[in-house]
């Protein structure tokens, strides 16, 4: 059965996603595996929200509360050794516990940790990626493909990461 | 989050992205993409819950090694333990978002007049 999106959607908010109008933009990027996976490092995005307390400030959602229109289009870094007391969750348009109680539903640290001690991958970069989803409305996503989104692929390549895996919130 | 996938995959790096919104990565066009049938916040399951969270990651792996071709789009059969009205209320912020604040009104007006539409007969 395919998988239905709009099913823990309330109908207002599914409304808000079906007037967001939008084509692909052709051709969808490409870049093949250089490796088995067993050998690639991997690193962590999720768009969740979280960021490192007391390191890092949260997203600017006073901002984003004075001019709903507006979404922090930032990233935080959130080290591979963190533990779950100094994350923090901010975002407006989701529930913070789940992640507050175990980041992993968001960015899956701890999981790859046991992936990479069981040989099922190579290794994880020391440092994963967190952005806040909500982009303002319409949505503008031209800070993150023009500054962000590339300020941590170099990251990631300067750390020799080779996949990533994304999780939005 | 689809455009960050993209970006990142026209970087040099390989994309997986783990999503409940299928919808909005074939709009935007993904590399690759697992679709789960989740509530949202708990893409990868429920806090705690590490062997549904490692089924889901091992089916996203799966995915990133056999994909061959962009835009492809498989879908997880993982079902969520939990009845669909309390996962719709869990994963919600306790207030509404500041931008459904503003547009609800606007929404409603146009979901009215779509249920009117669709009551209407053609030649009526």
């Amino acid at each position: 059965m395919p998988v239905d999106s709009f099913k823990y959607l309330p109908r207002i908010i599914a409304a808000f996603y079906e007037t967001s109008d939008c084509q692909p933009e052709l051709p969808i990027p490409w870049t093949p595996l250089r490796r088995p996976l067993n050998e690639s490092k991997f690193g962590l995005v999720t768009s969740g929200g979280l960021f490192h307390k007391g390191v890092e400030p949260p997203f600017d959602l006073k901002r984003e509360r004075q001019e709903p229109t507006w979404g922090d289009p930032t990233f935080r870094t959130i080290p591979a050794n963190i533990s779950q007391g100094e994350i923090g969750v901010s975002h407006l348009h989701v529930n913070p516990e789940m992640a507050e109680s175990d980041f992993n539903v968001l960015l899956p640290i701890q999981r790859f940790q046991e992936l990479a001690a069981e040989g099922r991958i190579g290794s994880l970069a020391e440092n994963a990626y967190s952005f806040m989803g909500y982009q303002g409305y319409p949505p503008d996503t031209t800070a993150w493909r023009e500054t962000y989104a590339p300020q941590v692929a170099e990251k990631f390549k300067a750390e020799g990461v080779d996949c990533v895996l994304l999780t939005p919130s | 989050m689809p455009v960050l996938a993209r970006t990142l995959e026209a970087a040099g790096l390989s994309t997986i992205l783990v999503t409940m919104m299928p919808f909005w990565a074939e709009r935007v066009g993904v590399p690759r993409t697992l679709a789960v049938e989740f509530p949202f916040a708990q893409t990868l399951g429920q806090p705690h819950n590490r062997g549904q969270q490692m089924s889901v990651i091992q089916s996203a792996l799966q995915v990133l090694e056999e994909t061959d071709q962009p835009g492809i789009i498989c879908h997880s059969p993982e079902e969520w333990p939990q009845p669909k009205d309390q996962a719709i209320k869990a994963w919600q912020p306790a207030e509404p978002s500041p931008i459904i604040r503003e547009m609800a009104p606007q929404i409603r007006t146009l979901l009215r007049q779509r249920r009117i539409k669709s009551r209407s007969v053609p030649g009526d």
